[in-house]
């Protein structure tokens, strides 16, 4: 940029520039004008010396955001600015009187190059104009990205959205948090968890944008310690992370509480679940066969995530469960694995129903376990009718099934039924409960047709050494 | 893909320098050995006879216990670990 005189951006797909071309001529005669031009440095024809700018770096470094601009330097820095076509702001700005005398006085611009949004994402990049910090990985040329992802051990096995640093740089425009806020420590390597890694993962896992404050407060659930990410990651048992997202934001993002919730096609519930988990692979370390000890794992280890259904449910959702208001915007994540249906089509009443789901929870892991693990019990529309026919609510429902939870030892003792498992001897005589007191969740989610509901079952009993479900408030 | 572009590592950008082994002494005459229970089912059973059989040889035994297998040990057993033992003899498995 010059130290001294005018600068002068124009682009030829501007009707406001080819209007003032006469006046850009006369400005430059006088000696006192260098133009730059975005899209052709041909434009405007006459003036011998425009400047090609249709990389745009000019522009970015002048934050141009309408051409025409008009900008004045004294001493190397800019002193004065306008945009659009102004004929007395122009003459103020050049000194010069009489300027496009036969112009309208007032037309404005138009928007500039630089400012639209994929070349301004390249621009910040090339300028090193980003909030990034994390190692750049180049790859060559004739190199498949995605198979470079694989060759780096970054994939769960599916192939991985190569997490360019334009893609990144989208990705944190998702929040306002800053991307160098760090979350917490991230187990087992226990490295520093910032919202750029984060946002890393979650374009590798596909997600939008708009879904990154989900992901966050679904990693901030699973720091938890309550949590107990380290444990859940080495245990040789089933579970992983299964997120449930209450609140508006759902179906702003457009997640799915309904039909085939827990299953496939819903880009949303897909890859945030999938971002929790390739974030704990990279981030933690936590992979198969190293400190994942699974011994069968499970299919929603690599995503594992829905919505519950709250404008179709007459129950308070799980957020007012967990101690928030209702309407508020959370993740919830429990430490689970599977679904076990609970099939009812005959029931008619709640009482009928609520003896088939308790025992069917009572059935979790090994009939004869007790107690069992956590379990999150999604319960379908029809079901929820049900009991609402009966005007039993959430709570009620929960209540019952605590009151069916307990069984006599002498039922489930070691070696009845020709089954080495169940409860140790000395407790013959006394009372055993499946599920601790606070052992059970509830949501409800689903799609209309079908009296199919499902149980989730959970890690182990979830006492305080253990995990329990955590959940966290989304910030956007 | 152009050049400016590149990849963004998504790992935690630990050094990947393999940490090397602490030597094994030769004999653990005058060495304490520390003996961690993880509270894995039937460890202390397995854990115990080891104490013994190592204690037959008049060796030092300190005896550990993790109050949960589910957790990382707590820092003040680390640390106690750490201060007091020389080699640490654990089971990982039932």
């Amino acid at each position: 940029m010059q130290e001294n005189g005018l600068v002068v951006v124009v682009k030829r797909d501007c009707p406001t520039c080819v209007m003032i071309a006469p006046v850009l001529q006369q400005l430059v005669e006088q000696g006192s004008l260098m133009v730059y031009s975005q899209d052709d440095p041909a434009f405007p024809e006459g003036i011998a010396d425009v400047a090609d700018d249709t990389l745009l770096d000019a522009s970015y470094r002048l934050d141009v955001e309408i051409v025409p601009t008009l900008v004045r330097f004294e001493d190397g820095r800019e002193v004065d600015r306008t945009y659009g076509w102004d004929r007395a702001a122009w003459e103020s700005l050049t000194g010069i009187g009489d300027l496009g005398a036969d112009l309208p006085a007032f037309k404005p611009g138009c928007g500039a190059l630089n400012q639209e949004q994929d070349r301004l994402a390249e621009l910040k990049i090339r300028h090193d104009d980003t909030p990034m910090v994390s190692r750049h990985v180049q790859i060559g040329a004739k190199e498949d990205p995605i198979e470079a992802c694989y060759e780096r051990g970054w994939s769960d096995g599916l192939p991985v959205i190569p997490p360019t640093q334009t893609r990144v740089l989208a990705m944190l425009d998702g929040t306002t948090r800053s991307a160098d806020e760090v979350l917490g420590l991230m187990p087992s390597n226990l490295d520093a968890c910032t919202v750029e890694k984060v946002a890393i993962n979650a374009v590798m896992a596909g997600c939008r944008p708009e879904y990154l404050p989900v992901v966050l407060a679904a990693i901030e659930a699973v720091l938890d310690e309550d949590y107990c990410l380290h444990g859940t990651l080495a245990t040789t048992r089933f579970v992983g992370p299964v997120a449930i997202v209450n609140g508006p934001i759902a179906r702003q993002i457009g997640m799915n509480g309904r039909g085939n919730a827990l299953g496939q096609g819903n880009r949303a519930n897909d890859t945030i679940g999938r971002a929790v988990q390739l974030a704990v692979r990279n981030i933690g370390g936590g992979k198969p066969q190293g400190v994942d000890r699974a011994t069968l794992g499970n299919p929603g280890k690599i995503s594992y995530c829905f919505c519950e259904d709250e404008e179709g449910s007459a129950w308070a959702p799980l957020t007012v469960d967990r101690g928030l208001a209702a309407g508020a915007n959370a993740v919830t994540v429990f430490a689970g694995y599977g679904l076990q249906g609970v099939i009812d089509d005959l029931a008619r009443t709640p009482e009928e129903l609520v003896e088939t789901m308790a025992a069917s929870l009572r059935a979790v892991d090994n009939v004869k376990k007790f107690p069992g693990p956590d379990c999150l019990l999604v319960v379908c529309p029809e079901h929820e009718r049900t009991f609402m026919e009966g005007r039993w609510d959430k709570a009620r429902v929960h209540k019952e099934l605590m009151a069916r939870m307990a069984v006599p030892a002498d039922s489930v003792l070691r070696g009845l039924g020709g089954m080495a498992e169940g409860v140790k001897p000395e407790m013959a005589g006394k009372t055993v409960s499946k599920l601790l007191p606070n052992g059970l969740m509830i949501v409800r989610a689903g799609g209309g047709a079908g009296k199919f509901s499902g149980i989730i079952a959970g890690w182990t009993p979830g006492t305080p050494e253990s995990s329990r479900p955590v959940t966290k408030e989304v910030k956007t | 893909m152009s050049l400016n572009d590149a990849l963004l590592d998504p790992t935690g950008e630990r050094e990947t320098s393999e940490r090397p082994r602490l030597a094994r002494p030769l004999s653990l005459d005058g060495l304490t050995v520390g003996v961690l229970d993880i509270s894995k089912a039937r460890g202390d059973v397995f854990l115990e006879r080891v104490a013994a059989l190592i204690e037959a040889r008049g060796i030092k035994v300190k005896r550990y216990r993790k109050p949960t297998v589910a957790r990382t040990a707590p820092m003040a057993i680390q640390q106690a670990i750490v201060a007091e033992a020389d080699v640490v003899v654990e089971g990982l498995a039932d």
